[in-house]
């Protein structure tokens, strides 16, 4: 069973190189599968990192193959107020986030929050007063050097293909080390049954019901962003991606392609990372 | 020599039995947890350890704190402590017993806790912590039992088990320099990140491990009749004096680079478990209790007088172990989580389940100590006779 899983996983994340952005996937499979290749020695080396070599900002070698990422526009969600409360909300209904409605239980892949709590390690001093109320949108950052899978004792969390740190819920023991080693808070746990129900057969935490196409989990593991292999496998961006829409406040792609939109997005802009001296190469990009 | 547990005054038996309905009570605490989730825990998003893994830790250094008296009596042929010496080890086997106990009540899906070996993954901290505790059970349990069977026919051990001896020594220490690693090798949490986590772990194993033993060992005297001697238990008030001063002096260093290098990840986990941080102060209490009774106890261990009258002594370990176990079994797990990778500060409060939970860990790991301090009380004592 686990291996078909994981089996699943990887060709779900494989069919999501050919299923996104056309022009891309095109090179891709033009290059003769050769970026395939390579990424699947990435993977077998999942939880193997290079040291981050010059400069202490996490910086190092470039890593290659395929890597989603993401770059968040901030100021566009300042511009568009209310949109980053919708994407959250897009992700948590497709993927069954529960709604414990307390902070102690709380399930979440990606929240909003703000500049000073998203980049603590960044100076607060002297910063605009606008900074401080722009809606930072926070997620998994789908480290290119994931500490969460070095943690990990099962290899329940590991790196796939396309460079997306995915879950396998039933693999998790729940020991919540991988949860201690993310830099970025990014992890949740199940502490209770998430599918308890009411008498009447009304589940207590999934407030908008249940989307069949993703699998709700059982209490005792830890889950997080995925990048929607479910949906990137059928040719459609990730959820919080399609909510941000026309306003092009999220961009997603392969990163290390250098024709892909996120590619040349990354190229036009400056753009900063959450904590990039953990030497953790995030793959999430934001534009204050 | 099993049987010899079976023989014991009424005393023995309500000691037993006490052990047992704490036991059952922590069983009942458990399976409501089993079937709840750990949500029955104090633990949240921003602090994902809690009792559990904080007793963990500590009963890691209480193992490896058996240590102290092999290394003397089996590599200096210090013969002083040939008595004494078979209760370290028999203590660290009811410590690494406690240690999995722990463990396994922090674990999310316990049922599975197999894939840790179905899909070993030598780049985990916890794989290498699961190999040398195991380990470390073993070598114990091989040693231990061996050298009592011997005592027990009257017979010196045989050769074959001293490699197993001597490869203990060295195993106690990386049993706790890898539960050391589980934290110190973590990215995001300033207070753990430090390079002195483990030899500030070994000082105080080596000063709480042996003081403990000094405890127990006083009060085998009274109630089973079994003597360690004097000069035993002076070397090791000497033991744990010098471990004690070790844990402090490091702790020391932990302050300085802190608070001169006024850099503010290294800082605010102190200031939260000493001052307390934007206004949240819930260990502030039994961090500074801990610290000064723990430093009473150090300078009051100085004095050969204090150390050398049973009460004063007693009073000292006492103080030392309670000092220790606020600081590691505490402090040192909850406070890497203070402040979050976010900034903000969640404390933990944990529930009367978790703490029935511990307890009944406790009592299992007395329970064990008792029945294997019983063999090797009766032996010794067939062996006088």
């Amino acid at each position: 069973m686990d291996v078909k899983r994981r089996k699943f996983l990887k060709i779900a994340g494989l069919s999501a190189v050919a299923g996104l952005s056309v022009p891309s996937a095109f090179t891709n499979l033009l290059q003769g599968g050769e970026a395939l290749a390579s990424t699947a020695g990435r993977g077998a080396a999942e939880g193997s990192q290079q040291p981050a070599a010059g400069g202490h900002g996490g910086h190092g070698e470039e890593p290659t193959g395929v890597q989603y990422g993401m770059v968040i526009d901030i100021k566009k969600f300042a511009e568009h107020r209310g949109l980053a409360e919708q994407c959250v909300k897009a992700c948590h209904t497709e993927h069954n986030v529960p709604d414990y409605g307390n902070p102690k239980d709380e399930i979440k892949w990606i929240w909003v929050d703000d500049y000073a709590h998203g980049f603590p390690e960044s100076s607060q001093y002297k910063r605009n007063a606008a900074l401080k109320d722009l809606p930072v949108l926070l997620t998994c950052n789908h480290c290119a050097n994931p500490p969460c899978v070095r943690a990990c004792p099962t290899q329940a969390t590991f790196k796939n293909e396309v460079g997306v740190v995915v879950m396998d819920f039933h693999r998790c023991i729940g020991c919540r080390f991988c949860m201690a080693a993310c830099p970025y808070g990014a992890r949740s746990f199940n502490w209770r049954n998430p599918r308890e129900q009411y008498a009447n057969g009304n589940y207590k935490f999934y407030k908008n019901g249940i989307n069949p196409n993703y699998p709700t989990r059982m209490r005792g593991v830890v889950e997080k962003c995925n990048f929607c292999p479910e949906r990137l496998a059928v040719g459609k961006l990730p959820a919080c991606v399609e909510a941000a829409g026309e306003t092009k406040a999220m961009v997603f792609g392969n990163i290390n392609d250098p024709n892909s939109e996120i590619a040349k997005v990354l190229n036009a802009n400056f753009t900063i990372q959450r904590n990039p001296a953990a030497g953790t190469k995030p793959s999430v990009f934001y534009i204050i | 020599m099993l049987e010899k547990a079976l023989v014991g005054t009424n005393k023995y038996w309500a000691w037993i039995f006490f052990l047992l309905g704490v036991m059952g009570i922590g069983g009942l605490f458990y399976l409501y947890q089993f079937n709840y989730g750990l949500g029955a825990t104090g633990m949240s998003r921003d602090v994902s350890w809690g009792v559990y893994i904080a007793q963990f830790t500590f009963m890691v250094g209480v193992a490896a704190g058996g240590v102290m008296l092999v290394l003397p009596y089996y590599i200096h042929d210090y013969k002083a402590f040939g008595k004494i010496t078979i209760l370290g080890e028999f203590m660290a086997i009811a410590a690494v017993a406690m240690c999995i106990m722990f463990i396994t009540a922090d674990l999310g899906q316990p049922m599975r806790i197999m894939n840790v070996l179905l899909h070993p993954t030598p780049n985990s901290m916890l794989f290498w912590d699961m190999i040398v505790l195991n380990g470390y059970l073993f070598l114990n349990a091989i040693c231990g039992w061996v050298i009592l069977n011997a005592h027990n026919k009257g017979v010196h051990y045989p050769q074959w088990v001293k490699p197993f001896i001597y490869l203990s020594i060295p195993w106690a220490f990386s049993i706790h320099t890898v539960t050391a690693f589980l934290y110190c090798g973590l990215p995001g949490r300033h207070f753990w990140l430090t390079a002195i986590l483990a030899p500030r772990f070994l000082a105080s194993a080596f000063a709480a491990g042996p003081a403990l033993l000094v405890l127990i060992a006083m009060i085998l005297k009274r109630v089973a009749n079994f003597d360690a001697g004097e000069k035993a238990f002076q070397k090791l008030g000497t033991i744990i004096t010098y471990a004690a001063l070790a844990n402090f002096f490091f702790l020391g260093l932990e302050f300085f680079v802190a608070y001169y290098s006024r850099i503010p990840g290294h800082m605010h986990t102190l200031d939260y478990l000493f001052w307390g941080l934007e206004g949240h102060d819930n260990l502030v209490l039994p961090m500074r209790f801990s610290l000064t009774i723990g430093l009473i106890a150090t300078t009051m261990l100085l004095f050969p007088q204090i150390k050398k009258k049973e009460s004063t002594f007693a009073l000292s370990c006492g103080m030392l172990f309670t000092s220790l176990w606020i600081d590691k079994g505490v402090g040192m797990v909850l406070g890497g989580f203070v402040p979050s990778p976010l900034d903000r500060v969640t404390e933990y409060v944990p529930t009367v389940i978790e703490i029935g939970i511990s307890l009944a860990v406790w009592a299992t790991g007395a329970l064990i100590l008792t029945i294997l301090y019983k063999l090797a009380i009766s032996v010794a004592a067939k062996e006088a006779a």
